[in-house]
């Protein structure tokens, strides 16, 4: 359904090209789940905004494909992308708190999404397709003549995935879905992903700087560094077999509520400058398997075991 | 009933905001609404423990951990610290004790002043409390703590405003302006919840290290129960302004007693995609505390609610040694007392 193939996404700014992704490629079908984890700043976003061209200006993608239902989304104009947003790919943006428009009721932002793409539709058929919309999501019909502002963290971030399913889309990006959200609501939220993804087939990328948020949801994990897919295989695998030292640093960093009390392992260092990323392997640096080779060339993804395990790192 | 060994000790806590309304309403009706932020909460931390609080956001900790340090003033109830009742004392009177206490903000991106570079936020503290004789004397102090929570190297570092560094490293900045004064006593308020997980865990282990060394006590005020799991030795959970269940860490996430401990420890997400989760996720959102429900104000989103839960508080009672909860479910009559 999406394929990423050696995405490549700079920033132009005043000292030069921030290399925010890099020869990023992954595969999502449909009906399944990817989960794309990395620190902050390690371009999951970047990667979010490059699929639905909605890069802030001075984003450029520089090299690869993005190929949805086959067809390649990079050469297309602004106006052939509406078409792609919302009916075909639609996204949960980050931040449930300040997503919503203050001014307008919520059920008036989803109609006008409706509206926009599907224009034959009557306004008092969208205001219906709304409510059902909330239905949906777990949010109580009558609530969507309110005000952003007279819902709770969980409900706005309920009637921002409302909002994002109002053009049926086949395919749906969350940005670090319940983030800012309480425990016991963010695992509410996580339910309704699963179930909504079950429910409608729904392909997802569901991006995370959390490991066990996406555990939750999602069937295949992409694991970034600095720009750069470093590892990617079933969450399972990734748990169970983590290869690459990033992926285990981020494993063995994570408090537990089960099994032994560990003692937490966190990774030494800062995340590189992607003004002038490190060469070679750029987890190089924080690395403690650090070796010559990563210092100088660059590791190419390749599988490693049985199954869709893969890994870019010299040790495999 | 103050024994040596407790640094501080709240009793019956309670903080009530007013709401603000405008003349015309206050004509109509008289009452005053309040926001209940802390209840009537209850609890001693040892010298040298780390005492977790933790809740969800609207659960009082916050507010308690404040209380505690009288950076506000309690509505009713008692702040001791080593012994001594500090709730009515001035902002004078408590001058002195402020050098023993400090706080570390959740926000490292709002808790320092962007004016000011490393050197100054730091020296603040020595600053008002006059803690160094010369301005030599001072530059040691910041640059030795600076050393001590590894911004490396130190002299660089002072000179450097806050948006030049990373969260991490601000969070260090925090953590070094809090411990300066070499402090007794430090709330951590939700130190790591703004960082990137890969950094979290040197954060803390920087703070225990520090917190070791000087032997220094830490409320950690947090909404992880995971991560309190692996920082303190006991913990008490807060539920709308009260607390519903108190004791050992792992005693409280291996037998947890309240339905809603239970209902916190089921949402913490499991990284292991393998395992199922220990429970269900309770349905429904913290109620609004200007009015929080009667009796057991769990009893909106309780599975095991019954009629008495409706109407009747439950006391916080020791259920088993040094294991308390305040449910219904585990209540017997003609106990009550606070916790040791």
């Amino acid at each position: 359904m999406l394929q990423l193939d050696g995405l490549t996404t700079n920033y132009r700014t005043l000292r030069g090209w921030v290399r925010a992704a890099e020869d990023v490629s992954f595969t999502v079908e449909k009906g399944e789940a990817l989960g794309l984890v990395g620190e902050s700043g390690c371009g999951k976003t970047t990667v979010a905004l490059s699929i639905l061209k909605l890069l802030p200006s001075g984003g450029r993608i520089r090299r690869g494909k993005i190929l949805f239902n086959g067809e390649d989304l990079v050469p297309l104009s602004d106006k052939e992308m509406r078409k792609i947003r919302w009916k075909g790919i639609s996204i949960v943006f980050q931040g449930a708190m300040n997503a919503l428009n203050p001014v307008f009721k919520v059920r008036d932002q989803i109609v006008e999404a409706i509206r926009l793409h599907e224009p034959d539709v009557s306004k008092s058929d969208a205001k219906k397709r709304a409510e059902g919309l909330f239905e949906m999501v777990g949010v109580e019909p009558s609530r969507i003549t309110n005000y952003p502002h007279e819902f709770s963290g969980g409900m706005r971030q309920r009637a921002l995935i409302a909002m994002a399913l109002a053009a049926n889309p086949q395919l749906l990006i969350a940005d670090e879905p319940g983030t800012a959200l309480d425990v016991i609501v963010q695992a509410q939220v996580l339910q309704l992903m699963r179930s909504l993804k079950e429910k409608l087939g729904l392909s997802m990328v569901m991006i995370s700087h959390d490991l066990s948020i996406v555990a939750e949801v999602c069937e295949n994990v992409a694991i970034m560094y600095a720009g750069q897919l470093v590892e990617y295989g079933s969450a399972e695998a990734i748990f169970k077999e983590p290869l690459h030292p990033y992926t285990q640093g981020l494993i063995g960093a994570f408090p537990s509520i089960r099994g032994e009390r560990k003692k937490l392992v966190s990774i030494p260092g800062q995340p590189p400058d992607l003004l002038s990323p490190p060469t070679g392997c750029r987890f190089h640096p924080r690395c403690p398997y650090a070796m010559d080779v990563c210092k100088k060339e660059k590791p190419q993804l390749k599988k490693v075991g049985s199954g869709n395990h893969y890994v870019a790192c010299y040790l495999y | 009933m103050e024994d040596d060994e407790s640094i501080v000790a709240a009793e019956k806590l309670k903080k009530y905001f007013p709401i603000k309304r405008g003349f015309l309403e206050t004509l109509v009706s008289r009452t005053d609404v309040f926001v209940k932020a802390v209840d009537g909460v209850s609890f001693r931390m040892q010298k040298g423990e780390i005492f977790g609080l933790v809740g969800e956001s609207g659960s009082g900790k916050t507010t308690t951990g404040r209380l505690l340090l009288r950076l506000t003033d309690p509505t009713e109830g008692k702040v001791t610290y080593k012994g001594r009742d500090i709730t009515g004392l001035s902002s004078r009177q408590m001058k002195p004790l402020r050098r023993e206490m400090q706080i570390i903000f959740q926000d490292p991106f709002e808790s320092l002043d962007p004016h000011m570079v490393v050197k100054d936020i730091v020296a603040e503290p020595l600053r008002i409390q006059k803690a160094t004789k010369s301005r030599e004397e001072l530059d040691e102090r910041v640059k030795q703590i600076l050393s001590e929570v590894e911004l490396f190297p130190p002299e660089e570092f002072m000179l450097r405003f806050p948006h030049e560094l990373s969260g991490g490293q601000r969070q260090r900045v925090a953590v070094a302006r809090a411990f300066v004064l070499h402090p007794d006593f430090i709330v951590a308020d939700e130190p790591v919840s703004m960082l990137d997980v890969s950094i979290r865990a040197e954060i803390l282990a920087l703070m225990l290290s520090l917190v070791e060394k000087r032997g220094a006590s830490v409320l950690l005020v947090t909404h992880d129960l995971a991560l309190a799991r692996h920082v303190c030795n006991r913990v008490a959970v807060m539920y709308l302004g009260r607390i519903v269940e108190l004791g050992n860490t792992e005693t409280i996430v291996a037998n947890p007693l309240h339905p809603y401990t239970r209902a916190l420890i089921a949402a913490v997400p499991v990284p292991d995609p393998s395992s199922k989760r220990l429970g269900e996720v309770i349905s429904g959102e913290i109620p609004s505390p200007v009015a929080p429900p009667p009796g057991c104000n769990f009893h909106t989103r309780c599975p095991y609610a019954h009629l008495r839960c409706t109407s009747e508080v439950p006391p916080l009672i020791e259920v088993e040694k040094d294991h308390w909860a305040a449910c219904h479910l585990v209540d017997r009559p003609s106990q009550d007392s606070t916790p040791a």
